[in-house]
């Protein structure tokens, strides 16, 4: 037996006797009082290597919840100390777990032991509330109005209280789902607020674009800025003017689910997938921005938004109006409305 | 100890109610333990949860980083952000407490959908016990929207995204859906800075409440009709449950699995990496990324999404049913409602109307058995499909190869695995009857053509032990 297993061991054997001790002469007198009553539970042997495993396993316990408190105590000395305060906490754990499991399984009485289910009805006590809910409103004449009019009372009050949730958000008014920041003239710019000039918009990649003067968290502000070969676009006619020099830009956020289009997808595949097109990593609807956006695949039910685009005297890139339509997710009115 | 016991029955009357606890019945089985660990992983959710609130703050001011973290310093990012930062970075034991609870989530919600199984496939939610298997499906669901809402409080890019699509997936509901996402946000996405606090309230107050009192019912109604048990042996019938008292049997045994559910909880806090969210950087409406995953109890969601062809039913000008709709709200409510509604379509469909404290084996119920299974592989397939995209990474299998593959695979194999696993069931039941019969004929023909022997004194007879 190694040093440490003698320690526990000998640890282990000094508390037992201390308790037992303790335990005899405070259960004395009761014992004997006891022994003359018919026991609940059946009797067990005493399995005195199984309680030494038992304080054994808690005596691991105790220092490993020790070392957890000397761990955060020297957090800074430790370079893994999340690690050593998991391995501390969480073995201190599964040490009381298994003496825990010891005693269940060796110390403690083990019996089976039979019950009644409790009976399928109370037919007599059902039948005594039945009564008497009926018995104690026998003297009510006209029960419907009382109904009625305690559910209108009730529903009155229920529709009250609820009310100041209407103060959450706006109430059937959906007008802020269709505003966007843009306008004809604003300038885009990139993150750092510099403008773009459409010299330096290339093919083969794609630049984010936000509205100058406007909050980058506005969901319409985003806008995402390709540039294909003219000659691939094929816009609707009344969206002829809106692609200077092959340079498109469509609003960021996918009509889907609301997620950025994050993804550029460049021909890997020049059958399947002709043309560069715009993805949304969350549930891969991909918008073809030759065409004005429209979905190619993915579960999208909508084209993206177009900005039209002009080209100022300095070479900026500015908005040519507003979007083609509403920005973000779906909802009852989207294709009722104009963004606004 | 008879001290303490009358200072305590003198005062609360309570001697003749722990008495009956005591001695209260635990049939013997193992998947009994499931729901158990969903409780005490719970408790571990609670004790982790208030540790982090008292370093959280649920605020979406910006602010600029300048912590432990060194890549992000100097990012602009909200306080809820920058406090999570600091729970995994600054505060000492912060990060253990952090990944233990979401670990927890995690197994909390596993342990429920396993034991789910295990109820199902054995008959127990049928009559009286109907109740306590609705209560613990509305369980499972609060759980998904408390564990959504949990990694959604923390402000970084991943849950942002997830807020994106849970903000799609309101809007879509037909008609009301525009208002109600408004109503819910206080503005279009990403909302007011108040949705803050409205997440932060229901998820640290008013759905663990929820949980927890139904938790409360779940059990109460589960004492008030007992456990059922399965038949082990002639003792075991509807009238009369078998198995260890609470005390001192039943105790300590629970207790170990209690500190045995929490050690591995903190072994997985401390040794296991979930959610590094200062490698998702702060969100923003403009940033996306690709493979995000939620957490593995919405995959089922995301594959539904994902799954779905491309269209939005319109009416004139009108948008009924936007698309996000199918796969995130209604797929989910139609689970919710079959599995709710079960133990009375099964009550419908099989004529049995009687009260059940035996439980089935699987085989038992041949129709119900495949129906579970079928059912459960639409719901699993839909799920794997959410894993798409990781695995044309990992395995080059092309996403759209796969997207019509399971278009077609979630209605045919759980078709075909009802048919299969109810004749497997039906094959099962008719060998053991046909095994039965053949004893029987042994029996009688030993005792037909056998001269009757004296009971042989060596062969102790045959014991049944529980």
């Amino acid at each position: 037996m190694s040093l440490l297993g003698r320690i526990v061991a000998g640890f282990g054997r000094m508390i037992l006797a201390l308790v037992t001790l303790m335990l005899s002469v405070l259960l004395r007198r009761t014992r004997r009082r006891r022994e003359q009553a018919e026991r609940i539970v059946p009797e067990s042997s005493p399995a005195p290597a199984a309680e030494n495993v038992v304080v054994g396993l808690l005596g691991v316990a105790t220092l490993l919840a020790l070392g957890f408190i000397v761990v955060y105590a020297e957090w800074s000395a430790w370079k893994v100390s999340n690690e050593l305060l998991g391995i501390c906490l969480g073995l201190s754990l599964a040490f009381i777990s298994a003496a825990l499991t010891v005693v269940a399984k060796r110390l403690v009485v083990t019996e089976e032991i039979e019950h009644d289910y409790p009976p399928e009805r109370h037919p007599e006590e059902e039948q005594q509330v039945t009564q008497l809910v009926r018995e104690s409103g026998s003297g009510i004449t006209r029960k419907r109005l009382l109904v009625g009019a305690g559910a209108a009372a009730g529903g009155a009050l229920g529709v009250a209280v609820l009310t100041p949730a209407l103060s959450l958000g706006p109430l059937w008014y959906t007008d802020p789902l269709y505003r966007t920041p843009w306008k004809r003239g604003i300038r885009l710019i990139d993150e750092t607020g510099r403008p773009y000039a459409a010299a330096e918009i290339e093919q083969e990649t794609f630049y984010t674009a936000f509205p100058e003067g406007a909050s980058t968290e506005d969901i319409a502000s985003p806008v995402v800025l390709v540039r294909l070969d003219p000659s691939q676009i094929q816009l609707p006619r009344e969206r002829a003017q809106w692609a200077p020099g092959g340079i498109l830009a469509y609003s960021k956020i996918c009509t889907h689910a609301g997620c950025a289009i994050a993804l550029y997808r460049k021909p890997t595949f020049p059958v399947l997938e002709p043309r560069p097109a715009l993805v949304c990593p969350c549930h891969y609807s991909t918008f073809d921005p030759a065409t004005g956006g429209t979905v190619i695949y993915g579960p999208a039910g909508r084209s993206l938004p177009q900005l039209p685009l002009m080209i100022d005297g300095s070479g900026n890139l500015r908005a040519g109006g507003n979007y083609s339509g509403p920005v973000g997710p779906s909802w009852w009115g989207v294709r009722s409305g104009k963004a606004t | 100890m008879s001290d303490a016991v009358r200072f305590i029955d003198e005062r609360t009357s309570s001697a003749p109610f722990l008495q009956k606890a005591m001695r209260y019945v635990f049939p013997d089985h193992w998947s009994f333990l499931l729901g158990e660990v969903a409780m005490y992983s719970f408790v571990v959710l609670i004790a982790t949860g208030v540790y982090l609130t008292l370093f959280f703050d649920p605020s979406l001011a910006k602010t600029s980083y300048h912590g432990v973290y060194a890549p992000l310093r100097g990012a602009s990012m909200s306080e809820a952000y920058r406090s999570v930062l600091d729970i995994s970075f600054a505060h000492k034991a912060g990060l253990l407490i952090r990944q233990t609870h979401h670990w927890a989530a995690d197994v909390f919600m596993a342990s429920i959908v396993v034991h789910l199984m295990r109820v199902f496939f054995t008959g127990a939610f049928r009559k009286p016990r109907e109740l306590i298997w609705v209560i613990g499906l509305l369980m499972l669901f609060t759980g998904l929207l408390e564990g959504y809402l949990g990694y959604s409080l923390v402000d970084d890019l991943l849950s942002g995204i997830g807020l994106a699509i849970g903000y799609g997936v309101a809007l879509s509901i037909p008609v009301i859906g525009g208002p109600l996402g408004l109503l819910i946000w206080g503005a279009p996405f990403p909302g007011t800075h108040e949705f803050e606090s409205r997440m932060y309230i229901a998820h640290v107050f008013l759905l663990p409440m929820l949980i927890a009192t139904l938790m409360t019912l779940h059990l109460a109604l589960v004492a008030a009709r007992h456990h059922t048990q399965f038949r082990k042996s002639p003792k075991h019938t509807e009238r009369k449950v078998v198995g260890v008292p609470m005390f001192p049997g039943y105790a300590p045994r629970s207790l170990a699995l209690f500190f045995g559910v929490a050690a591995v909880l903190f072994l997985l806090g401390g040794l296991v990496q979930i959610n590094p969210i200062w490698q998702w950087g702060p969100f923003e409406p403009y940033l996306g990324t690709n493979g995000a995953q939620p957490d593995w109890y919405l995959g089922w969601l995301i594959g539904a999404l994902r799954l779905m062809p491309s269209f939005d039913v319109t009416i004139g000008h009108y948008t009924l049913v936007p698309n996000p709709f199918w796969g995130g709200a209604l797929f989910p409510l139609v689970v919710l409602f079959i599995l709710g509604a079960f133990p009375w379509i099964e009550r419908r469909l099989s004529r049995d109307y009687a009260f059940h404290n035996l439980l089935d084996r699987p085989r038992d119920a041949p129709t119900r058995t495949a129906f579970g299974v079928a059912f459960l592989t639409w719901i699993f397939l839909i799920f794997a499909f959410g894993a798409a995209d990781r695995v044309f990474v990992l395995f080059q299998l092309s996403y759209n190869t796969q997207l019509y593959i399971f278009r077609i695979a979630i209605w045919v194999i759980p078709l075909l695995l009802f048919f299969g696993v109810r004749r497997w069931c039906r094959e099962l039941l008719l060998a053991e009857r046909i095994e039965a019969r053949q004893e029987i004929a042994e029996e009688e023909a030993q005792r037909r053509y056998a001269p009757p022997a004296a009971a042989d004194p060596s062969v102790p007879p045959v014991r049944i032990t529980g």
